[in-house]
């Protein structure tokens, strides 16, 4: 009897905490789902969208409102598929999610996960935003409106003043951009780059020199890169996925690139230690090389323009997916963040190029100068084409072809294919991934 | 459950003639049904969290499941008729095999070794024997992240030091053998010194009398390892390359964080490192999100480690065999 009695008391203690435990996790959210308490809104980003003090100027002016970012810095193979499993489990993502463009295509296969923007107000937001990236954020049959534009993907080369010196090549920005109008130029500015033995490589990798010639060329002709606007895979047949491919490998066959992975422990270090010269530079990388570089490599960078023909990489949206549970204050501060003055704020910040024409023309952007990259005129070299760009239409597997590619881009670089191999495996292997 | 309360001896009728006290009937269904109250708790855990998710997997399996869309149409096999048409699979399967005998192979030897150095009388005995815990108690994301590092092809510290020898740098990443090197290390380093803890606590339950004895008849040390420890560490032997099979075929952490950069999940452009697990990610989520096709490699997964471990068993039970043979 007495072990009885204890058994049961030990049942009814587990029960009770259990209970208890099980009391407190929902009164938590219980409290937070109170009309007019204080709101927490969890804002999901990757790698630096530069909001603080955005944050901190909306919370000022709307006391009842704590904003906390997550994922801050983080890679955008690490966030989107997390982002991916909050939404398919229905729990777990932020009140607002950050979404980048060429993964916006999977997500907008999926619109019944996110808030319809157009039923809160949002049409008149249209003219706050260049046409085609509003166009970007509107599902297929342009009822719905999953995200708002924050930035776009403006092109410039990055340099080393120092290792140019060091190569006998000119430092001044405006002397490196006359020195390749076009790849070829480029080319043959690295070869004689090369011929100088400074230690470092001309260019990081060949996958994102690939990647940002792919969005330039296909963006000056097709108006598509692996997906044509029909949702075809045009991998082997678009003419400017293959031009990329050729003026990749001739980078690779004269030797340039130092083979860094990008994003990898290796490319960071490689930062670090000064081990190449030039970086094809999206707006977006600004922020990126600031990092890895660290401040001792403060004024040894400049910006120059990009070889061949402007051209647009990346960009983002900010969404709020229908699992939110303050979607209305959400809305409101999605809107306040991706308004031509929250997108100044996160240019200054941390280099996000406006998706918004009014910032894009307002002088905080045009006049603004990056201490980072030697007082580089950051606004006039990025904003000035910006409004011009011509965008890529990025079909339904997008991401999951361009891994293949790229991929098969590296072995080349790696010496472990030929160019002809690679362009086989590429096309291949794209198609297997097209159909998974 | 039904048969067994069929199978019980009839008992029940006679008590019901007279009444029986509260207390009593209490007490009998204490001595019936607690057993089962007692192992219940694990029964209910390993249902929730073993055998409902194992089922579930194989019901998504058999789905065109896209993680995010909202239909799921039924499919049957195709999951499983594409996955063993699909080159890439088997390439991790042979990764995954590759890296597992690499790594086990000399750990469970290494472990033996330094088990039976343990096992003599050493001084600060228990330093020692907590000393080779160490590596096991550390993070394994940490671990995986220092040796990423480790095995840098430009600026790795193992590179630097095959330089000062005169050895050509490796590109660990790149290479599919190097790489499997590079990860069995990893695994090796976290794993030797917890295997080496099994053994020795089978070691000492070895009677020393047996040794003595050994010894009277002249046998000497190593003889005495082959022929005494070895064979009676027979069960502690299957058990450690069991448990080294299941986590083995199961790697993830370790080449997962050895690649970084884009595709990681990948392992190297080639897939010089990716693992079944690795695979089974790969397309469960980033950056294909077929759920379905993820879970029929879950599946694949687990007959594989079934079969291997199945192989092993049977391997040890005739070498062990053998080995006694021998000796008689």
């Amino acid at each position: 009897m007495v072990t009885f009695t204890r058994r049961r008391l030990a049942a009814v203690a587990l029960v009770a905490t259990t209970a208890l435990l099980g009391a407190t996790a929902c009164g938590g959210g219980d409290d937070e789902a109170a009309a007019d308490g204080p709101v927490t809104l969890t804002v999901d980003v990757f790698g630096q969208f530069g909001y603080d003090e955005l944050y901190k100027e909306y919370m000022a002016s709307h006391p009842n409102v704590k904003i906390v970012e997550r994922g801050t810095g983080s890679n955008l193979d690490e966030y989107s598929p997390k982002l991916t499993q909050w939404l398919a489990a229905g729990k777990g993502a932020g009140d607002i999610v950050a979404i980048e463009e060429g993964l916006l295509v999977e997500y907008k296969a999926n619109p019944q996960n996110f808030v319809n923007l157009l039923d809160h107000g949002a049409a008149d937001l249209k003219g706050n935003f260049l046409d085609w990236k509003w166009n970007q954020g509107l599902t297929a049959d342009g009822k719905q409106l999953i995200g708002l534009g924050t930035d776009v993907g403006g092109m410039a080369m990055c340099y080393r003043k120092d290792l140019f010196a060091k190569a006998g090549l000119p430092t001044e920005r405006e002397a490196v951009s006359k020195l390749w109008p076009t790849w070829p130029d480029y080319i043959k500015v690295g070869e004689q780059f090369k011929a100088r033995n400074t230690g470092a490589s001309f260019l990081d990798a060949a996958t994102n020199t690939f990647n940002t010639i792919l969005l330039q060329t296909a963006g000056n002709t097709t108006g598509y890169s692996y997906y044509d606007t029909g949702n075809n895979l045009v991998v082997d047949s678009n003419p400017a996925v293959k031009q990329a491919y050729d003026t990749t490998m001739d980078i690779i066959d004269s030797g340039l690139s130092g083979k860094y992975g990008s994003w990898s422990e290796e490319w960071v270090s490689a930062f670090k230690q000064s081990k190449f010269a030039t970086i094809a530079c999206p707006a977006w990388m600004t922020g990126v090389i600031e990092g890895n570089a660290g401040p001792g490599a403060k004024g040894k960078w400049d910006i120059a323009q990009v070889p061949g023909n402007g051209g647009n990489w990346g960009g983002s949206f900010l969404a709020v997916p229908k699992q939110g549970r303050h979607q209305a204050e959400a809305i409101e501060l999605a809107k306040f963040l991706t308004s031509a003055k929250g997108q100044i704020g996160a240019f200054k910040a941390k280099g996000p190029l406006p998706s918004s024409p009014q910032a894009l023309s307002d002088p905080a952007i045009v006049d603004s100068t990056n201490a980072y990259f030697s007082a580089a005129p950051v606004g006039k070299i990025f904003a000035e084409g910006a409004k011009s760009l011509k965008p890529v239409y990025m079909g339904p597997k997008n991401q999951a072809v361009r891994t293949e590619v790229e991929n098969a881009v590296r072995t080349v670089e790696l010496g472990k294919r030929s160019p002809e191999q690679g362009w086989t495996d590429a096309v291949e292997n794209a198609k297997k991934a097209a159909a998974k | 459950m039904a048969v067994q309360l069929d199978a019980r001896p009839p008992v029940a009728p006679a008590p019901r003639t007279t009444r029986p006290s509260r207390g009593v009937r209490l007490s009998r269904f204490d001595t019936k049904y607690s057993p089962y109250l007692y192992v219940a708790p694990f029964f209910l855990l390993f249902g929730v969290f073993g055998i409902y998710p194992l089922v579930y997997t194989f019901w998504v399996s058999l789905h065109d499941w896209d993680l995010l869309g909202a239909e799921h149409p039924f499919v049957g096999f195709d999951n499983y008729s594409q996955l063993l048409a699909d080159p890439d699979f088997w390439h991790s399967v042979v990764n995954t095999l590759g890296i597992f005998v690499i790594s086990t192979v000399p750990q469970l030897l290494l472990a033996l070794w330094l088990a039976n150095l343990l096992n003599r009388r050493l001084r600060a005995r228990t330093t020692w024997r907590m000393a080779v815990l160490i590596p096991n108690v550390t993070s394994t994301a940490a671990v995986a992240i220092v040796f990423a590092v480790l095995f840098g092809r430009e600026f790795g510290m193992i590179n630097w030091l095959l330089d000062h020898v005169g050895v050509d740098a490796i590109d660990w990443k790149a290479n599919r053998l190097a790489s499997w090197v590079a990860i069995s290390t990893m695994v090796d380093w976290r794993w030797t010194g917890y295997n080496a803890l099994i053994f020795l606590a089978a070691m000492q339950a070895i009677p020393r009398d047996l040794y003595e004895s050994a010894s009277i008849d002249g046998a000497s040390r190593s003889r005495q390892f082959w022929s005494i420890t070895v064979p009676l560490l027979k069960p502690t032997i299957i058990f450690a390359v069991i448990i080294s099979t299941i986590g083995g075929l199961q790697l993830f952490t370790e080449p997962r964080l050895f690649n970084s950069g884009t595709n990681a999940i990948r392992g190297g452009p080639l897939r010089e490192s990716q693992t079944v697990t690795m695979y089974m990610f790969e397309n469960a989520f980033a950056p294909h999100y077929n759920f379905g096709y993820g879970s029929a490699i879950a599946w694949l997964l687990f007959a594989l480690i079934a079969v291997v471990a199945a192989i092993n068993v049977l391997l040890l039970r005739r070498l062990g065999g053998g080995a006694r043979k021998e000796d008689s």
